[in-house]
């Protein structure tokens, strides 16, 4: 099978997808709406969209399920020669599990907490096959060696939470393969697990679909991740699939105006260039315009994008386009990036911390970390989940307040809690959090919480204050139009510039970014990033900017710093720590990173 | 460009001010039976009390007829109470009066729990433990018995009747009201403000407290009905308004005797309070639910506590939300 894109037309696919339709059942708005793509055996596939976009829709719909208020109203899932939309009670149960399989996004959700592993996976095989109790116990060894995880007694009699994060999720993938199914689908499986567990899991998931003989449809935000494990990607917008190809093709010259700007969002972590955001937002379900849904933030929207509704259809190289204007061949045009400018180096240190020890109660967490920020330079501090970056950043700021060590702000030492501290050195040092959902206070409107820093740290007008928080709010590129509207009407990317604003208004010399594009999908991310990147031009700001994520650290940091369970293994310009890492975790780090470009071994299972 | 992405299509996506936070929870809670029903019944009790007095006519402590007679004669529709006074008059006279002293118990009830639950839940620690052990040790003493011991001490007088009611239903407001507060004091907005160094009393007062109006509300309605039952309670005990007084829980105690003879007596103000006290409770669940529901359409501005009209902070789990 050479020909990943299509299967070759001698062979009929494993599975094929043909017009599948969900909705809402009060309203009979469309959540998805004709989607159709074949998978062929020993094949992964990879589904790619953005929040909203119904991937996850799609991903249950293919085990015949729907969330609570929505029904899948019409088309065919084949798998092998059974319907599974056709099937229901008994036979439908029978067929989830041994002809379709699901791996949920969070593997604590797929296991139940309160049985013991051994017990789940056996539980997964009796379910659905006669099996006396020396073949189960062969079979069950079978399997928990292709997963790598051992099979003994005493590992089989672990409760979920003696586990960690990628173990879980090698349970559940295990129990996924159990009745040898002929298609899997993977809803966000690596989501949350640190880059050195999730190219395991990757590997994992050909290696088995391969060795099963099972199909795999592979539902992803995380580009990288998807060109790492998938010989086939579809994009979706808007509850369709606008663009079918091979992973290579796709990620090497898209035709679709919306797979570029993905792949133009996405950071790099071998070059520093500017990222290309989507700017406008995705239209909701119920509000999807005429014409082409992608039409009102496309670059290359012409009146006929408008008004006439493009099909899915062939293009040379067998791509699937859903585009009335595809971005042509070989143009170039694609994919072009600029490189990012730097920031004038300025003389000093902003922050300096040494000796820095922190914990909560008596388990410490940092051990001794000590660095320097350079003023008017972005210092990146990159670590896992658990390596003390977010206690670290809390120090920073006063939110923490059980640590040792000492902390200086352009050379005056800081107290420890922040109602100890100097007000002048409050407001020189603002904070931005991971979530944006949480950081706005949902009582009041945009301006308002704008305005409440302003309340605390000057003494205004509240015309004056007014101004100045409209005046800020124009910097973010958010207009007049939000200033007077709650949080909640407005979308994540949005309410984090807001977060953006409400430090700046301030005037701060030194912003601590905790995380805060995580919580973002990649063209609203890029969008983010590019902005914090001109502010900091402009107002030679400082920044402290914390992240687990590689790519972002190459594109907006000068300087980086990477800590490792609550310590700093290496520290320095970020071209020579990503370019010529010296230590060995940082090496490991860098190369379990999933690129970009389709790796070898996808294109070969395909 | 980003001023245009909020425009046209997605227009319905502005929301209204703040000041309609209070009125939307309203209105949503309105769109179910549960809250149409329940606010009708209110309304039409609080109607009767407070409108009873001017459209009531006759006096009600006239005697117009015989003892408990029997309705459409000299005393009016509902007949006649044990001394012969119109049992009409009295039930439209004697609403007005219980619901000023209920309401002012709840309005103590609700400010005293509040203020203990969120200083409790922001404070933590020390703070925390002090007040949260002492609304344990409250919510020990049975309302009635502690009500009665005050007012058999001091003295049947209304200011001990408000005080005394506003202080045993205190501690379940402050019980619902820290659970609430707690989730909140948790959310990074809160923290955003307290690392500009902003003083706990600011925090609360401008960020914590605002965000507490959906279990606020609920826990108001509920306290109100709680209020009313005691304190018609107490009347009938004779520790309230003093015969020959109008007052419904008066009533009640005067006309049981008679209740074979002429049952309105005792009905009429028994019904009145019952569809209070179930009007309000239908209401504050519909509340609840209301900010349980905007929470599914992701609304946080109201989504914050579902906390459930039974009380007991209890939260109520949400149900996923469609993407």
């Amino acid at each position: 099978m050479n020909g990943p894109a299509g299967a070759g037309p001698a062979e009929r696919p494993v599975v094929e997808v043909r017009d599948l339709s969900v909705r809402m059942i009060a309203t009979k708005t469309p959540i998805v709406s004709g989607v159709s793509f074949d998978v062929a055996e020993r094949q992964t596939m990879g589904l790619v969209g953005e929040s909203g976009s119904g991937k996850s829709t799609v991903a249950v719909a293919l085990l015949g399920f729907a969330r609570r208020g929505l029904e899948i109203c019409g088309g065919s899932v084949r798998v092998g020669d059974v319907d599974v939309l056709q099937l229901s009670g008994d036979k439908l149960r029978d067929a989830r599990g041994r002809l379709v399989s699901y791996v949920p996004q969070d593997p604590a959700a797929g296991l139940n907490p309160a049985h013991r592993i051994g017990g789940q996976l056996r539980e997964a095989f009796s379910v659905h096959e006669n099996l006396d109790k020396r073949e189960l116990e062969d079979q069950l060894a079978e399997l928990m060696r292709a997963v790598n995880l051992p099979s003994t007694k005493q590992f089989l009699r672990s409760y979920p939470h003696q586990l960690s994060g990628g173990q879980q999720q090698r349970v559940v993938i295990a129990i996924a393969f159990a009745c040898r199914p002929r298609l899997i689908v993977l809803d966000e499986p690596t989501t949350g697990l640190d880059v050195t567990t999730q190219r395991y899991i990757l590997e994992k998931i050909n290696e088995m679909a391969a060795d099963y003989g099972a199909s795999a449809v592979y539902v992803s935000h995380d580009l990288p991740a998807v060109a790492q494990v998938a010989s086939k990607t579809a994009v979706m917008y808007a509850g369709r699939i606008v663009e079918v190809a091979s992973t290579a093709k796709l990620f090497g010259e898209p035709r679709h105006p919306y797979s570029a700007g993905l792949l133009k969002a996405a950071p790099s972590a071998d070059e520093t260039n500017r990222l290309v955001g989507i700017e406008g937002r995705p239209p909701r379900p119920g509000h999807w315009p005429s014409g082409c849904s992608y039409a009102p933030r496309c670059p290359r929207a012409q009146d006929d994008c408008r008004a006439e509704e493009p099909l899915l259809g062939p293009i040379e190289g067998d791509s699937l386009v859903r585009c009335l204007h595809p971005i042509p061949l070989e143009s170039g045009a694609g994919l072009a990036l600029t490189a990012a400018p730097r920031p004038e180096p300025l003389e000093g240190t902003a922050v300096q911390v040494s000796e820095l020890i922190a914990g909560y109660g008596s388990k410490e967490i940092l051990h001794d970390v000590a660095f320097g920020v350079p003023r008017g330079e972005c210092t990146a501090i990159v670590g896992e989940s658990g390596s003390g970056k977010t206690t670290l950043a809390r120090c920073l700021v006063g939110l923490h307040s059980n640590w040792k060590g000492q902390i200086t702000l352009n050379g005056q030492p800081l107290r420890k809690g922040a109602r100890e501290r100097e007000h002048e050195q409050l407001r020189r040092m603002q904070y931005i959090f991971q979530n944006p959902f949480g950081s706005l206070n949902p009582t009041m409107t945009v301006i308002e919480n704008v305005e409440e820093p302003l309340r605390h740290f000057e003494r205004l007008s509240p015309r004056d204050r007014r101004r100045k928080a409209l005046d800020i709010l124009d910097t973010v590129h958010l207009g007049k139009d939000f200033a007077d509207i709650l949080p909640s009407s407005i979308s994540g990317g949005e309410r984090q510039r807001v977060a953006v604003a409400r430090a700046l208004v301030v005037e701060p010399e030194v912003l601590v970014c905790d995380e805060i594009t995580s919580a973002l999908d990649v063209s609203v991310q890029a969008l983010l990033i590019e902005q914090l990147r001109d502010l900091q031009l402009q107002r030679s700001l400082t920044m402290v900017f914390i992240t687990h994520n590689l790519a972002v650290v190459r594109s907006i940091a000068q300087n980086a710093i990477v800590l490792q369970t609550g310590a700093i293994v290496e520290a320095g310009p970020t071209e020579r720590v990503l370019d010529d890492p010296q230590h060995p975790y940082t090496r490991q780090l860098l190369e379990d990173l999933p690129r970009m470009e389709p790796s070898g071994q996808a294109a070969a299972v395909g | 460009m980003e001023a245009a992405s909020i425009s046209g299509a997605d227009a319905q996506l502005k929301g209204p001010a703040l000041g309609g936070r209070l009125g939307r929870i309203v209105a949503q809670a309105l769109r179910t039976w549960r809250g149409k029903v329940g606010l009708g019944l209110t309304l039409f009790v609080v109607a009767v009390a407070f409108l009873g007095p001017v459209l009531g006519g006759t006096g009600p402590l006239d005697l117009k007829g015989a003892p408990f007679e029997a309705p459409g004669h000299a005393t009016g529709a509902l007949g006649g109470d044990a001394l012969g006074r119109s049992v009409l008059a009295r039930v439209l006279h004697g609403g007005w009066h219980l619901m000023l002293i209920a309401l002012a118990a709840t309005v103590l009830a609700v400010v005293v729990g509040t203020a203990a639950g969120v200083v409790a839940a922001y404070r933590g620690g020390r703070v925390d433990s002090l007040i949260m052990r002492s609304v344990d040790v409250l919510l020990g003493v049975p309302q009635l018995v502690f009500v009665l011991m005050m007012l058999s001490v001091i003295g049947a007088k209304t200011w001990l009747v408000i005080v005394s009611v506003g202080l045993t239903q205190a501690p379940q407001v402050a019980r619902v009201l820290r659970a609430a507060a707690q989730d909140v004091s948790e959310r990074d907005y809160v923290k955003a403000v307290a690392a500009w160094g902003v003083p706990p009393r600011t925090v609360i007062r401008r960020h914590v407290v605002p965000s507490l109006l959906s279990p606020l509300m609920v826990e108001s309605a509920l306290r109100l009905s709680f209020s009313i039952i005691l304190v018609a309670g107490l009347a009938f005990l004779g520790l309230g308004v003093h015969p020959p007084g109008a007052d419904w829980g008066v009533m009640i105690n005067e006309n049981r005797v008679g209740i074979a003879a002429n049952s309105w007596g005792v009905l009429a103000p028994s019904i009145l309070l019952a569809a209070l006290a179930v009007g309000t409770n239908m209401f504050s669940d519909a509340i609840a639910r209301a900010g349980l529901s905007s929470a599914r359409t992701g609304d946080p501005s109201l989504e914050l506590f579902a906390v459930s009209a039974t009380g007991a902070g209890e939260v109520v789990p949400l149900q996923e939300v469609p993407e």
